[in-house]
């Protein structure tokens, strides 16, 4: 045990330079740094909605639906974005629909990543059959398109949020299995892992004290790329009326509820989309700037 | 290669036995009764209700049940629908083609498209050309394609009156159903315009479903090329003096396409998710505007057939891009 410990013990003062180490190869891709802002930006944006957001998201003032924005002939500044067609302020739905699709992203990230990651330990360590048997499963998961898996799984469960979450979330696990048993079975063989198992760590041990941080690389790239994806396919989930329910102010929701005045008032269609769009991009932008910085057969030597 | 084959084969058959079994135990699953929902508001006797489902076998036990299930799977039938009365395999087969001749225009859109940009952007590396291609391609798989679909209806249908906003054919043209192409069949028929119009309501449905495998293929395509290009066989043929598109087009170009036609295969399961919205937008009378009404109508047979089919379909497309990249590349058939 005590090889053990002598072995770990130096990467622990070496953390805050990993971390600056990252830092500073994150910092040059300028894309994924404006990314970075963006998101933190539409971070802000959601957790503040309740003091920022000029009007209640679901109020409906009766008189004035469907106003344009206030730049546009017939708009009012105390309808920046305009109103949508019940007569609701867009840019407060707009600013209450970020925190949904915050929160879509993290909870779709948590779900998939923990069942992926403890699913794929356990295949890169287990005997072959039940390592075949989990990627079988896994296989069979991957042959649903992941967006019509989530729509009939949202049909059993009963449409709303959360279900649109947890079949999003079930639909993305197999790819986290893949990457971790994929990264597992490459550390496994490795010298310290080796000498951790001589040493007499116990298998939980090994799974996930020695092995796991060392497999966390493609991961957390994964994890990016998962989270514009949730926050798509809730979207889309929502726009065919799987997902969120009206009035909940979901990007989704909104355009599906925007879609038959499509001709008549281009705000109501436009805006929805563009913030989902502008957020799915600034997280692709950081997703790629984790992946030049975390995956070192692409660091620059 | 034969090793490789018969491997392949043999994880297809449990996975193909486990996706008969995941979709039959959706319907078993499902909220609501399907024979109470069958009956509608007229209500039923006990003894119809025990009658009907003796009629569907529900009274069965579960394995007796699923045994059935795939026997009938294996002959091709899974079954009727509960709205139409057609067998659901026949329904499927009557509309595949429409998905078929969409996701085909779009994948070579997509194909055409792609790897030029993704050459184009791997040659100029970090110059103007490179940063504006590989920006578009940001956005481009960022896309929430229904809001772009919605755009282009804005403006394509609404504000210039370019293209229709529905369906696959002006109701003026009436022909026989030959290959179920519309493309091909307006042709056959001879009838004028009726191959315009076919192609009018092709353009934006394709171009929307094109738009994420165009830039995953495009993106590709340049960190293939990148890779590539700093081989030192590369090197060879420029310090041997071949002309640059030579040297791009034929030796770099030739091997970059390995890890891409993968992606164009891969992307299979990518485009008939897309095709459920598409197809939903522009009423589009394929599979997955099909699956979706289905789902809505608490359809069962349908979904639960529709759900096989499809998956059989991704599992059998991802088969042979498996064989044909063990076929292009002999180090993966050693594994």
């Amino acid at each position: 045990m005590a090889d053990a410990t002598a072995q770990t013990a130096p990467t622990t003062p070496a953390r805050p330079g990993r971390f600056k180490e990252f830092w500073r190869y994150f910092r040059e891709n300028k894309g994924a740094v404006v990314g970075l802002y963006i998101f933190a930006a539409f971070l802000l944006l959601a957790l503040f909605a309740g003091l920022i957001a000029p009007h209640d998201p679901l109020v409906q003032y009766r008189s004035a639906t469907l106003v344009p924005p206030a730049w546009q002939e017939g708009g009012t500044w105390s309808y920046i974005l305009g109103t949508d067609p019940l007569g609701r302020d867009m840019l407060s739905r707009l600013l209450y629909g970020a925190r949904y699709s915050f929160v879509v992203g993290v909870v779709v990230v948590i779900l998939a990543s923990t069942g992926g990651i403890l699913l794929g330990l356990i295949s890169g360590f287990a005997p072959k059959w039940l390592d075949t048997f989990i990627m079988r499963l896994m296989d069979i998961i991957l042959s649903f398109p992941a967006l019509l898996l989530a729509l009939v799984l949202v049909a059993i469960l009963g449409p709303s949020l959360v279900n649109a979450m947890i079949a999003i979330a079930i639909a993305y696990q197999p790819h986290y299995v893949r990457l971790t048993r994929a990264a597992v079975i490459a550390e496994r063989s490795k010298d310290y892992v080796i000498s951790a198992k001589v040493a007499g760590a116990r298998l939980p041990r090994l799974m996930f004290i020695t092995v796991l941080p060392n497999c966390l690389a493609p991961i957390i790239v994964q994890a990016a790329l998962s989270f514009s994806n949730a926050i798509l396919d809730v979207a889309a989930l929502g726009f065919l009326g799987m997902g969120a329910q009206p009035p909940t102010p979901e990007w989704g929701t909104m355009l599906a509820e925007a879609r038959e005045f499509i001709l008549r008032a281009w705000w109501v269609v436009t805006f929805p989309g563009l913030a989902i769009l502008i957020t799915v991009i600034a997280i692709n932008l950081m997703g790629d700037g984790l992946r030049d910085a975390l995956d070192p057969k692409l660091k620059r030597s | 290669m034969l090793r490789y084959l018969l491997s392949k084969l043999l994880t297809f058959v449990p996975t193909f036995l486990g996706v008969t079994l995941v979709s039959f135990a959706f319907i078993r699953v499902l909220p609501g009764d399907p024979i109470i929902v069958m009956a509608g508001e007229r209500g039923l006797t006990e003894e119809r209700y025990a009658e009907l489902q003796a009629q569907f076998g529900f009274d069965r036990p579960l394995y007796v049940q699923f045994w059935d299930y795939l026997t009938g799977v294996l002959q091709g039938d899974l079954g009727e629908s509960f709205v139409t009365k057609k067998p659901v395999w026949d329904e499927f087969f009557s509309l595949f083609p429409a998905t078929l001749e969409l996701s085909i225009v779009a994948i070579i859109l997509a194909t055409a498209l792609g790897i030029p940009a993704g050459v184009i952007a791997a040659m100029y590396r970090g110059k103007f050309f490179d940063r504006a291609l590989m920006s578009s391609a940001l956005v481009g798989y960022s896309m929430p394609i229904f809001w772009w679909a919605l755009l282009l209806i804005i403006v394509f249908s609404g504000n210039l009156g370019w293209t229709p906003v529905s369906g696959r054919i002006d109701l003026l043209y009436f022909f026989p159903d030959v290959t179920g192409f519309m493309l091909i069949d307006s042709l056959l028929s001879g009838q004028k315009g009726a191959f315009a119009s076919a192609v009018s309501h092709l353009v934006l449905p394709s171009i929307v479903l094109a738009t994420i495998p165009l830039a995953v293929i495009a993106r590709q395509t340049r960190s293939a090329m990148l890779e590539v290009l700093s081989e030192d066989y590369i090197r060879t043929a420029r310090a041997k003096g071949l002309a640059p598109v030579r040297v791009n087009g034929l030796h770099a170009l030739r091997n970059a396409m390995i890890p891409v036609v993968t992606v164009i295969g891969l992307s299979v399961g990518m485009l008939l998710a897309g095709a459920i919205l598409t197809e939903t937008i522009f009423s589009w009378p394929g599979i997955g505007k099909w699956m979706l009404d289905s789902i809505f109508r608490r359809d069962y047979p349908v979904v639960q057939g529709g759900l096989l089919l499809v998956a059989g379909f991704v599992m059998v497309v991802n088969l042979i891009v498996d064989l044909l990249y063990g076929l292009i590349n002999p180090k993966i058939r050693k594994r």
